[in-house]
């Protein structure tokens, strides 16, 4: 969909119709993120990090496809492959740092894009669509990086395939033979290496293809905005380019200059020492963690130390995935009619301790797994499923929430008269 | 309906934590936080300022050089340095003829093809440094990539080196149990406090430096070795740095005029 007033592409250079005629893309285009595509005006810097996500993708894919030309998926030579990239390669070390850091990177923008939906509630109607999308990228996302992290055969990255994979031996009945078959042998080897290779290499596209719904679904509605209020006239609304193109241009900058930054200056500060050692499967590191994105899930799986009923480390898996699963159901479980946490100050208030806690989260699950950390972990888990299963849903049948304005207009110009005037 | 059944997830998540809590609360109450010997003694390597660290650090060659002169002298007894080729050796500023006299001076394994037979030969410059065969106590573990597989880097390296000492009476006042065991030596540096490998720096002037270079002090000599395992660890690192430089400075000028650009564009909209 569209609004009425959106730009119609109008090819001037005879090269450009007969384009048009034969394949419109270059008019695909230009709805999608040209001048044909009318944004809220409204927009803050929280919109920037779709576009950076996007980015991020690309700069995997590219960085990760010249690295495959170079690495060796074999349990015997992985790690030398990898120092080989490191050292004799032209320009690899740049590679694979820009690789490893654009994880980062990618879960940095990630992340930030998640928790401005939350703020907004980017997930309510008419956008359920697009946000489920997004949450499938996300799980896509952390299946590639768990993955991808196994690949240079690093200690962390095997005794870290070894406790995730590990996992599914909790499930009853079929958890071990599942296991086995998932691994292609009793613990993580050359079969293991090799699959996650090959599905490394696949799921970025799969991530791809999943991005491009996810931006079909946001067009049919349009972007939501920071007064949550829905577009009204064409004064609440702007062209993508260059308007949107121009900020974008700007972030990406900002976003370039700090992750160019990281990976000359700081490219092991995010990395554990321990995956430059080769991996042995007979020397288990003091600590094993896994990379700094999945500290907050790992805490939670952590968190589970008594059985009840099921083992503690099935409810802690259980857990673990519910952390995750559970956003998916968030359309329906927050039923407020008003979208913008600007707006709502019960929920504002509570999305506040969600952010500070799923931080506190990161911190245990960083940390070794004793006391206190294990005790604050449990704290925290608490409050990230009551906030999530309780909180939200009785918040918005409670909560009183504040005045909104008229329209976008209104709430950047301070009036909308030629709205008011309509109404 | 959704609500109810997710308000029941909720509380049941929430009810096993609390439980999960509680024993652990109570296990704590009873037992006190973990206090280990090595929480209590294990110390953070001191600071180790080298040529190549921060935004601008490069290798200082001729310390590089000695470096590599106390890994001949001392660390390969022991330890191999198999990431590393003869040629990288260029680096450290020796020509082609030094590196290939350096190369001749190791036997490398040589595998002929024809006859199976596994022989060694003298080192060329396209060669690694050869597997070091180590028959003592513990495993001797390869130094290319020391610096970057320890937290501490160079720093741990330097503070290990000369951290070997007397364990604290106080520390076997506390925990009894924790003497260091026949054959290993205590170094509060070392993870778990008790390392296998035997102080290696013993005396100043262990190692000969050629001529104009400090005096070889342990102290001197663990700096050096140190640089030089950064160098291992690391040989694009210099590279890094410099070509960071004019990325970052690029970035930031697009970056401003990037925000001018919008600035522009948006200049009828606020």
């Amino acid at each position: 969909m569209s609004f009425p007033w959106a730009n119609e592409y109008k090819p001037s250079h005879p090269f450009m119709q007969w384009m048009d005629e034969k394949l419109p893309l270059p008019r695909f285009m230009y709805n999608a993120i040209g001048a044909g595509y009318p944004v809220p005006r409204n927009l803050n810097y929280m919109w920037n990090f779709g576009v950076l996500a996007g980015f991020c993708l690309v700069i995997q894919i590219v960085t990760g496809v010249i690295l495959a030309m170079h690495y060796a998926a074999n349990a015997d030579v992985a790690f030398n492959s990898t120092e080989h990239i490191m050292r004799d390669v032209n320009w690899g070390w740049l590679m694979r740092y820009a690789h490893a850091n654009g994880a980062s990177a990618f879960f940095v923008v990630v992340y930030t894009h998640i928790f401005r939906g939350f703020y907004y509630s980017s997930y309510k109607a008419p956008r359920e669509m697009v946000w489920l999308l997004g949450v499938a990228i996300f799980l896509l996302m952390m299946a590639t990086a768990f993955m991808g992290y196994v690949l240079p055969w690093g200690q962390m990255s095997f005794w870290g395939a070894k406790v995730i994979t590990g996992l599914f031996g909790a499930i009853p009945l079929v958890g071990e033979p599942l296991q086995h078959w998932l691994l292609g042998g009793f613990s993580p080897d050359n079969a293991a290496l090799n699959r996650f290779f090959s599905l490394h290499f696949l799921l970025p596209f799969v991530i791809l293809g999943v991005v491009i719904l996810h931006i079909w679904a946001l067009h049919i509605p349009g972007s939501s905005n920071p007064t949550g209020v829905e577009i009204k006239t064409e004064s609440d609304t702007v062209p993508f380019h260059p308007y949107y193109t121009a900020k974008d241009g700007f972030g990406l900058g900002v976003f370039l200059v700090l992750y160019c930054a990281m990976v000359f200056f700081f490219p092991n500060a995010l990395g554990h020492p321990d995956n430059y050692i080769q991996a042995n499967p007979m020397q288990t590191p003091a600590h094993i963690v896994p990379e700094w994105y999945f500290w907050p899930f790992y805490a939670i799986l952590r968190a589970f130390t008594t059985d009840f009923i099921l083992s503690a480390k099935l409810w802690g898996v259980l857990a673990m995935f519910s952390a995750i699963l559970v956003w998916f159901f968030l359309p329906w479980l927050d039923k407020s009619p008003v979208r913008s946490g600007t707006y709502r100050p019960l929920f504002r208030k509570f999305f506040y301790v969600l952010l500070i806690d799923v931080l506190v989260l990161g911190y245990c699950g960083g940390a070794p797994a004793q006391e206190p950390y294990l005790m604050v972990s449990q704290i925290a888990a608490i409050y990230y499923f009551l906030h999530f299963l309780v909180i939200l849903p009785i918040v918005s049948s409670i909560e009183r929430p504040d005045p909104l304005p008229f329209s976008i207009t209104e709430a950047v110009l301070g009036n909308d008269d030629a709205a008011a005037i309509k109404a | 309906m959704i609500r109810i059944f997710s308000i029941l997830a909720g509380l049941a998540f929430s009810f096993v934590l609390a439980l999960s809590f509680v024993f652990e609360a109570v296990g704590t109450a009873k037992d006190g936080l973990p206090n280990t010997v090595e929480s209590n003694f294990h110390e953070h390597p001191g600071a180790l300022k080298l040529a190549s660290d921060g935004l601008f650090g490069k290798f200082d060659k001729q310390q590089l050089q000695r470096g590599f002169a106390v890994y001949q002298g001392v660390c390969q007894n022991c330890h191999s340095l198999k990431f590393v080729a003869f040629r990288d050796l260029k680096a450290l500023g020796y020509d082609d003829d030094e590196v290939k006299a350096i190369a001749k001076q190791y036997q490398v394994p040589a595998y002929n093809a024809a006859t199976g037979e596994v022989k060694t030969q003298p080192g060329k410059p396209t060669d690694h440094f050869p597997p070091v065969v180590y028959g003592g106590k513990g495993a001797p573990p390869d130094l290319s990539l020391i610096t970057k597989s320890r937290h501490g880097g160079a720093a741990y390296v330097h503070s290990l080196l000369l951290g070997y000492q007397n364990q604290p009476a106080e520390l076997l006042k506390k925990f009894p149990d924790a003497k260091t065991p026949e054959g290993l030596f205590y170094n509060p540096y070392f993870a778990n406090l008790n390392i296998a490998m035997p102080p290696p720096l013993t005396a100043d002037g262990q190692v000969t430096y050629a001529p104009g270079n400090p005096p070889a002090t342990k102290e001197q000599m663990a700096q050096d070795v140190s640089a030089f395992l950064v160098w291992t660890a690391e040989p694009n690192l210099a590279e890094r740095h410099q070509k960071g430089w004019p990325v970052v400075l690029f970035l930031l000028l697009a970056t401003v005029l990037a925000y001018m650009a919008k600035r522009n564009v948006w200049a009828d909209k606020h």
